[in-house]
């Protein structure tokens, strides 16, 4: 390809752009990391680490666009790299509505027993079938921790 | 003591499969979980009825000591919020 303005006769092939590749993957990661981090109350109470990812896979796409947009006789991805960038900003939004939005969507549970009240009395079957009543366990112990769980494991 | 909608085949898989010795109860149609205002409707699989996670530290005499609802799902009590509350309750019965 000759160039144009006639300075440069050697032919330049534009570099692969690939903060753009880079910063998408890493912002992909930021999502489907989640699981992984959740493991860890530490990176679950609030989800710094996917965050994190979220912000260096940003760092790395700005930077992609400043050169595919800034020096477009260098680098490609003048078309790939603004769409790139808005995949990871829907998958940086969807990540944000279910971690800030869905996971504090739960009910307000006025009306359960509150310090000070009496627990109510309950018998249900244990992993063996055999009924166990709140009670027989109370009297049993210094205390119970009962622990109520989403299930479906 | 751990209580879900769970039937009582799973929970005896997963107890043994995560290695846990504490008493898991079956509520499958989430009585006692309506009892305890902890129902989240329709929030399980297919629409299914759960409980919001909450956690209760109950004593010798069946009284409620602590309780821990969380805001968020994913946020839980960790083992030295427990102990703590376990510790303040002994502490508040020697007085």
């Amino acid at each position: 390809m000759d160039l144009a303005d006639g300075g440069n006769k050697i032919d330049m092939k534009r570099k692969w752009n690939w903060p753009i590749w880079v910063g998408f993957i890493i912002t992909v990661g930021g999502l489907f990391s989640y699981e992984f981090f959740a493991q860890f109350p530490f990176t679950r109470d609030f989800p710094w680490a996917n965050l994190l990812l979220f912000a260096v896979g940003g760092i790395f796409l700005v930077l992609g666009l400043f050169r595919a947009f800034g020096k477009p006789q260098l680098y490609r991805g003048k078309i790939f790299g603004p769409i790139l960038a808005i995949l990871g900003i829907v998958v940086f939004s969807f990540f944000s509505y279910l971690i800030f939005y869905q996971l504090r969507q739960v009910p307000p549970s006025t009306g359960a027993p509150r310090v000070g009240e009496n627990a109510p009395e309950l018998t249900l079957p244990d992993q063996n079938e055999k009924p166990v009543a709140l009670a027989d366990l109370v009297s049993g112990s210094k205390a119970v921790l009962l622990i109520f769980y989403r299930g479906f494991w | 003591m751990a209580i879900s909608v769970d039937p009582p085949e799973i929970n005896r898989r997963q107890r043994q499969k995560l290695g846990f010795t504490y008493t898991f109860l079956s509520d499958p149609k989430a009585e006692v979980i309506r009892r305890y205002d902890l129902l989240h409707a329709g929030a399980g699989p297919k629409g299914a009825d759960i409980a919001r996670p909450a956690e209760f530290l109950i004593d010798s005499t069946g009284t409620i000591r602590w309780v821990n609802l969380t805001e968020n799902i994913a946020v839980r009590a960790r083992p030295e919020q427990v102990l703590k509350a376990f510790d303040e309750m002994g502490e508040r019965a020697a007085r």
